[in-house]
Parts: C-alpha cells; structure tokens; sequence
C-alpha cells in the first residue's frame, strides 16, 4: 500500500518535472526540470528493483548529460534568447502527443499481459545482467564502447575551432 | 489499474511530452532535452516489462543499459553539432537553420 503511494508520487513528480521541461520559457528552467525528471525516472528504476541502473541513470543522466546539456546552453545564448521557444505547429503538435497517448494508453490498458510473480531479490536481477553483459551481448557491449569513443572524437573535431577544423 | 499499467501509462505520458517537445520547441537544445526525456519514456517502459512480464527479466536490463550508453553518445555528438551551428550562424533556432553548410 504504501510502496503503492510512493510509487504513485514519484510518477507525479516525474511526469509534472517532463511538463516543466516541455512548457517553460527559459532554457536554464527546462534544463533543472530534466533533471528533476531523470532523477524521477531514477527514483522509478529503484522501486522496481533495479538499483544498478538507477545508479547508471543518476550517474550518467543526472550528472554528465546534465552538466553538458548547461554548458550547451551557456555557450548558445543568443541575443533572441528572450523570445517565445515554441514554433508555429504547436496546436498541430500537441494534437498529435495527445492523440498518441490515447493510443498508448488503450494498447497498454487493453493489451493481455504475461504477467509474472515480482521477485522480491534484486541481486538475482543484478546478476542475471552482469552474466548476460559478459556472455550473449559481449559484443554489443564492446562496439558500445567504440560508439563512445567515436561520438567523443567526433564532438572534439566538430567543435575544434581554427581553419584546418572547418 | 496494475503497477505495469501504471508504469506503461507513466512511460506513455513521459514519451508523448518528448515528442511535442521535439516537434514544438524551435530552440535546438530544447529539442535534446525532449529526445532526452523520450529515451527515458523507453527505459519506463522496459524496467516495467523486465519486472512484470514474462520473458524479458534481464533482456530489458541489457537494453536499458544500452539506451543509456547511446543516449550518452548521442547528446555529446548533438551538442557538439548545436555547438558548430551557433558559431556559424549566431543562432541556434531551428526555424532558421535549414543547412548544415556555411
């Protein structure tokens, strides 16, 4: 019961920090509610039981993309910074999310789930990744690493100023 | 309504404020953070699977693990780019921007 009420509490706050992110008017603003929403989705991957990837998720999302999403946004302000953040389609736009929930929402209320007995141990979870990382999926989590470092050199030559990086 | 059910209408909310982000926000790092919250709306939505349905326990660790990863990539590569398109044009408004030339 009480799990249930916590439960329901972080999705308010994750999903109010996610229409904080979508609304506001500043950058900075939009830019602290992702961070309440990815410390929210967090907080979820915790309830069920998922602590290593609530680590990761408050890790990577929390701080890294965080603080270089901050840093994009202090070396983009722009004079017209003050100006409205949304474009035309806006009604088209909230149209479509809205009309896309429904159908999420039907697909997941009307859809006959497998559902199986929660465990109660997060270890066994915990292990069952750290066997499947390092058996099955081996080689995607190699090539992951090479996609970071090809993403890194590429973010250091696109931003190298200077003609011979033009 | 189940934990899954509200963690599937959780997940659906979350994914469907990204996407108006992305197609009503005109600043381009705006438009990240909705990207970012839509591959959120996705790790949701497995973490509920790989608890609640039947033959996805540690598979859906594996891809919400990878999610993040490539989350990671790609909002470093995004932002350099957003980086390059504001010294090129002094702006970073989408509507503006139609080519990734000088």
């Amino acid at each position: 019961m009480i799990e249930t009420a916590i439960l329901g509490a972080i999705g308010i706050i994750t999903v109010a920090a996610a229409v904080g992110v979508v609304a506001t008017r500043s950058v900075v603003y939009a830019a602290v509610f992702l961070l309440v929403s990815l410390v929210g989705v967090a907080a979820l991957f915790l309830m069920m039981l998922a602590e290593f990837i609530a680590l990761a998720q408050v890790l990577i999302y929390g701080g890294a993309i965080t603080i270089v999403l901050l840093f994009a946004i202090m070396l983009t302000r722009a004079p017209e910074q003050t100006n409205v953040q949304d474009n035309a389609q806006r009604p088209l736009a909230a149209m479509a999310c809205v009309g896309l929930f429904a159908l999420l929402v039907a697909a997941a209320l009307a859809t006959p789930w497998r559902t199986r007995d929660p465990g109660a141990d997060p270890m066994a979870e915990f292990t069952a990744l750290s066997e499947l990382l390092f058996s099955d999926f081996l080689i995607p989590f190699e090539i992951a690493s090479l996609v970071l470092l090809v993403a890194l050199i590429g973010a250091v030559v696109l931003t190298r100023s200077g003609r011979e990086g033009a | 309504m189940t934990v899954l059910e509200f963690m599937l209408i959780l997940g659906a909310a979350l994914f469907c404020l990204g996407l108006y982000g992305v197609l009503a926000r005109r600043n381009a790092v705006l438009v990240l953070m909705s990207i970012e919250l839509m591959l959120n709306a996705v790790n949701v939505h497995l973490i509920a699977f790989a608890r609640y349905v039947i033959g996805t326990e540690a598979i859906a660790h594996v891809l919400i693990i990878f999610v993040i990863t490539i989350a990671a990539a790609e909002v470093g590569l995004a932002l350099a780019i957003v980086l390059r398109m504001f010294r090129n044009w002094e702006t970073v408004n989408l509507d503006r921007i139609s080519t990734l030339q000088q």
